[in-house]
């Protein structure tokens, strides 16, 4: 998510293709350096939807079909 | 006679002309002025309005259908608490004690849903420092998703990270007495339609 411009698509990969699996890892790095926070919306087992958030690549899901990133939240006035 | 009066006259064309150029010259100016083409730098009055409608898209994608449904018809999502001790208490709001509600670019309100009693306002943004698109500010959309997000994945820390205060601080409390009743009503109208629903038989 960007700041006046919503969704942007940032990368996209199959994790069982090394080279794209690498590359989706250094994305996921970046985005966090950048201060962003990530997420995964996900399905309880009762069928309700929320969001896992996410600190490290290996935390994603296997089922995962996407990341949201978005910025840090921060104590608003 | 005639030569003292074109002596005149040419004296005061001339004056007139001292007097009357600067000012004559500064509105041709102004006017060329009005009338240059001036490039702004890729500006486009849509992108906010695009912007809102892929959040939307993405917001439909990821909340519960009810949810979407509630944040389309009312505008703000209910997420029910789940930091509780009550062992009752989960995400499906069943023996839930308390709940949110998530409104775009406002503070997020807790409340008591049973005596909807207002706890709090959590105050929140999701700045982006490196501004790349001029405006600092989610969609509304991605606003409500990205709390909805950090609510239902990390109470504890989104509300951490939240500046708290007393209810009425910035969202009026008689609004949000509102807006729980309509969603009262809302959720009645929805089990009604629910209800015809499942006791409806399917035409041939």
């Amino acid at each position: 998510m960007k700041p006046g411009h919503g969704e942007v698509l940032i990368a996209e990969g199959d994790v069982e293709v090394p080279e794209e699996h690498e590359a989706l890892v250094e994305t996921f790095r970046e985005q966090l350096q950048q201060g962003m926070w990530a997420a995964v919306p996900c399905a309880t087992p009762a069928g309700r939807r929320e969001a896992k958030m996410v600190t490290s690549f290996d935390d994603v899901p296997a089922d995962a079909d996407r990341v949201i990133f978005f910025p840090r939240a921060a104590g608003g006035r | 006679m005639l030569l003292a009066l074109s002596a005149s006259a040419i004296v005061f064309l001339v004056l007139l002309w001292e007097v009357a150029w600067p000012v004559a010259s500064k509105r041709i100016e102004r006017w060329r002025a009005s009338r240059r083409l001036i490039a702004v730098d890729g500006y486009d009055p849509g992108r906010e309005r695009r912007a809102e409608q892929r959040a939307r898209t993405l917001l439909c994608s990821c909340v519960n259908e009810e949810e979407w449904a509630m944040y389309r018809d009312l505008g703000f999502i209910r997420v029910w608490g789940a930091m509780a001790e009550d062992p009752l208490a989960d995400r499906d709001g069943g023996g839930a004690p308390y709940a949110y509600l998530i409104y775009p670019h406002k503070p997020i309100v807790a409340y008591l849903p049973q005596t909807r009693r207002l706890l709090s306002e959590y105050c929140i943004t999701f700045l982006d420092e490196s501004r790349p698109y001029g405006s600092a500010l989610l969609p509304d959309s991605d606003d409500v998703l990205a709390k909805w997000m950090a609510l239902t994945g990390d109470e504890r820390r989104i509300i951490d990270s939240a500046n708290m205060h007393l209810p009425g601080r910035q969202v009026d409390p008689k609004q949000v007495r509102r807006d729980l009743w309509r969603l009262g009503q809302w959720e009645q109208a929805r089990l009604r339609e629910q209800g015809r629903g499942a006791g409806s038989v399917p035409a041939p």
